[in-house]
């Protein structure tokens, strides 16, 4: 490729691609992406990467759902067709609790589940290319954008002293 | 990073990355052993006698089980209670464990939800035929109907509908979550094919970035949270389908915590019952180990001492109340003619849950085998004392009579063991049994660990 996007770096391991993303960033590289067969701790702090607001979506929906069920029974009970059931008042609220209490995990659940799919991008793609095979088995990969004149040779000039497997475009 | 010498080592075996992805993919990658056939074929089997008697109890009608006007729930419902029961503990190793952060869950979280999701799917199947006339089912759900009238919320057998449709669903998100990396994984190692195909299209296209495995580990943690309340308050709620009866025996409110400790014991039972089989069968030694099992135990004696504490609270208060007809039912139980099922349920809970203080029973796999499907067998019994033996002596003794099972009715809890085991049997086939991204993630602090290339040089 003449005009490569970015740069790949391989490591066989977690912690010599930690020293690497610590020594890229200060050497002022832009990394696009760190791609790892499991989640390594510390990397999304590294990157500053936001922590995710998916608690919040969750609360929320959890809110919402625990709102729609308990009005929901209060409006079947009280308005649409108030029924005596053993002389128990109409709006017998401690026996809402359990169905509320269902909906509301089920709001926040199901809520929190597709908003992690939607903002990663995730969705069912039969076409759908690996950009490598081994990263989801045992490669390291660090993405470094290519746009403000990084090359293999400068990176590897950067990384050198850290146990890497190949830097290419 | 810090290795605490108290704790035994979770992965045995050195190993590399590549060596967990060869190890845990290889059922899906190789062709299946004469284990597998011989399993799936026996377990099929059963599948089908239980589908025809399923068959059979539709078309000729509940006529052909052995419920009567006095004893109106007995195998069906103590089947159905046993499955919910078994159910949870997928749903405590997967979350409860987790914000506990029992790192040794890694390794049994994965089979454990599938398990949760069967048996939750085989004990929905008993309302539903329960009903017997499976096609009405949808009158449980509040939808508006023509008559303009809505399902009563306050009926437990309501919430119960709500309970186990949370349950299942919420169980089942947390199971494919917990699976996106590991289809990809599997995508991976296939070259090609339809198979691959299927794989790629159900790994919602999984890369492994960093960005998107910090909003999995937000996702799954947060999912945990939601699901330990859940996974509490699905037992509770079945057990107020009996507790807000007045039938003496039922008319308790120790139900809810004694049910939900019942369900983690027995779930725990099924989890070793499951995983000693498929450790051996599939050469997962080196990843379930004996530490596992003797974790595994060490909940069967706490979960195992609160049910017989229930028990014996139970037995207190009926004598503390004063209400002869609560001691009536608790004596019936004991001494009347269903006395036996009573004592079995005492010596296969109360008194094996305690025989695992014995560290070398708790780590001998043979005995924690033979245990654990005595813990299924004992919890079976609970529910059927709980049931049947409240039902048939009621209030008045012209009423009373006894309740024996029919061939179809045994046929139903055949068949669901039948349908249990075979879809686990394919499930170990098709998905990887073991989450690889979470052992690979505590390899290197619970394992002797070889990193790639050393693994050549010693």
């Amino acid at each position: 490729m003449d005009n490569p996007k970015y740069i790949s770096v391989y490591f066989d391991d977690e912690d010599p691609m930690r020293e690497a993303v610590k020594k890229l960033l200060a050497g002022r590289e832009t990394i696009i992406d760190v791609l790892t067969p499991f989640p390594v701790h510390g990397i999304d702090r590294l990157l500053s990467i936001r922590r995710s607001r998916i608690p919040v979506g969750g609360f929320i929906f959890g809110i919402l759902g625990a709102a729609f069920a308990f009005g929901f029974m209060t409006w079947v009970f009280t308005v649409s067709y108030p029924l005596i059931f053993g002389g128990k008042p109409f709006f017998a609220a401690p026996s809402f609790i359990p169905i509320t209490f269902e909906v509301t995990v089920l709001f926040s659940g199901l809520s929190m589940a597709f908003a992690f799919l939607i903002r990663s991008k995730l969705k069912p793609d039969s076409r759908f290319n690996s950009p490598d095979e081994r990263i989801t088995d045992d490669r390291f990969v660090i993405l470094v954008d290519a746009a403000n004149g990084a090359t293999p040779e400068k990176i590897g000039a950067v990384l050198s002293g850290i146990r890497t497997l190949e830097i290419k475009a | 990073m810090f290795q605490s010498p108290l704790r035994q080592t979770l992965i045995t075996g050195k190993k590399s990355y590549r060596d967990v992805t060869r190890q845990i993919l290889s059922p899906m990658v190789n062709k299946a052993g004469k284990f597998w056939y011989l399993g799936i074929t026996l377990s099929g089997g059963a599948m089908m006698f239980g589908l025809f008697m399923i068959f059979w109890t539709i078309w000729q009608g509940i006529g052909t089980w052995g419920e009567n006007r006095t004893v109106g729930w007995a195998l069906e419902i103590t089947t159905f209670v046993w499955w919910i029961g078994i159910g949870h503990a997928g749903t405590f190793i997967s979350a409860i464990l987790l914000l506990f952060r029992q790192r040794w869950r890694n390794s049994i979280n994965r089979s454990a939800e599938a398990m949760t999701l069967i048996a939750v799917a085989c004990a929905a199947l008993f309302p539903l035929i329960h009903l017997g006339r499976p096609l009405l089912t949808f009158f449980i759900f509040p939808y508006p109907n023509t008559r303009l009238l809505w399902v009563n919320f306050n009926s437990p057998l309501v919430w119960d509908v709500f309970a186990i449709s949370t349950y299942f669903t919420i169980s089942l998100v947390f199971w494919y979550v917990g699976l996106i990396p590991d289809i990809a994984t599997l995508r991976d190692k296939l070259m090609s094919g339809i198979k691959k195909n299927v794989y790629n299209f159900l790994s919602f296209s999984w890369k492994g970035s960093a960005r998107d495995w910090h909003r999995h580990e937000i996702l799954s943690i947060m999912l945990a949270a939601i699901a330990t309340p859940l996974v509490l308050s699905v037992h509770s709620i079945v057990s107020m389908d009996f507790a807000t009866s007045i039938l003496p025996g039922w008319h308790t409110t120790i139900f809810p915590p004694y049910f939900v400790a019942g369900a983690i014991f027995s779930g725990f039972a099924m989890v070793l019952t499951l995983l000693i089989i498929a450790r051996k069968a599939m050469g997962l030694e080196d990843f379930i180990t004996v530490e596992h099992i003797e974790n595994m135990n060490k909940i069967l004696i706490a979960t195992g001492s609160i049910v017989g504490l229930a028990y014996l609270t139970e037995l207190f208060i009926s004598w503390y109340s004063g209400v002869e007809y609560e001691q009536f039912a608790l004596m019936n139980r004991m001494t009347g003619p269903y006395w036996w099922a009573y004592w079995i349920m005492i010596i296969c809970n109360v008194g094996s849950a305690q025989i695992l203080w014995i560290k070398k029973l708790r780590r001998n796999l043979w005995f924690t085998f033979f245990l654990s499907i005595v813990i299924n067998i004992g919890m079976w019994f609970e529910r059927f004392v709980i049931i049947v033996i409240s039902l048939h002596r009621d209030f008045l003794t012209s009423s009373w009579t006894m309740y024996k099972p029919t061939i179809v009715e045994y046929g139903l809890l055949i068949g669901t063991l039948g349908i249990f085991f075979t879809v686990f049997f394919i499930f170990i086939r098709v998905f990887p049994v073991i989450s690889i991204f979470e052992v690979k993630s505590i390899l290197k602090t619970e394992n002797a660990f070889s990193g790639g290339k050393e693994i050549n040089h010693g």
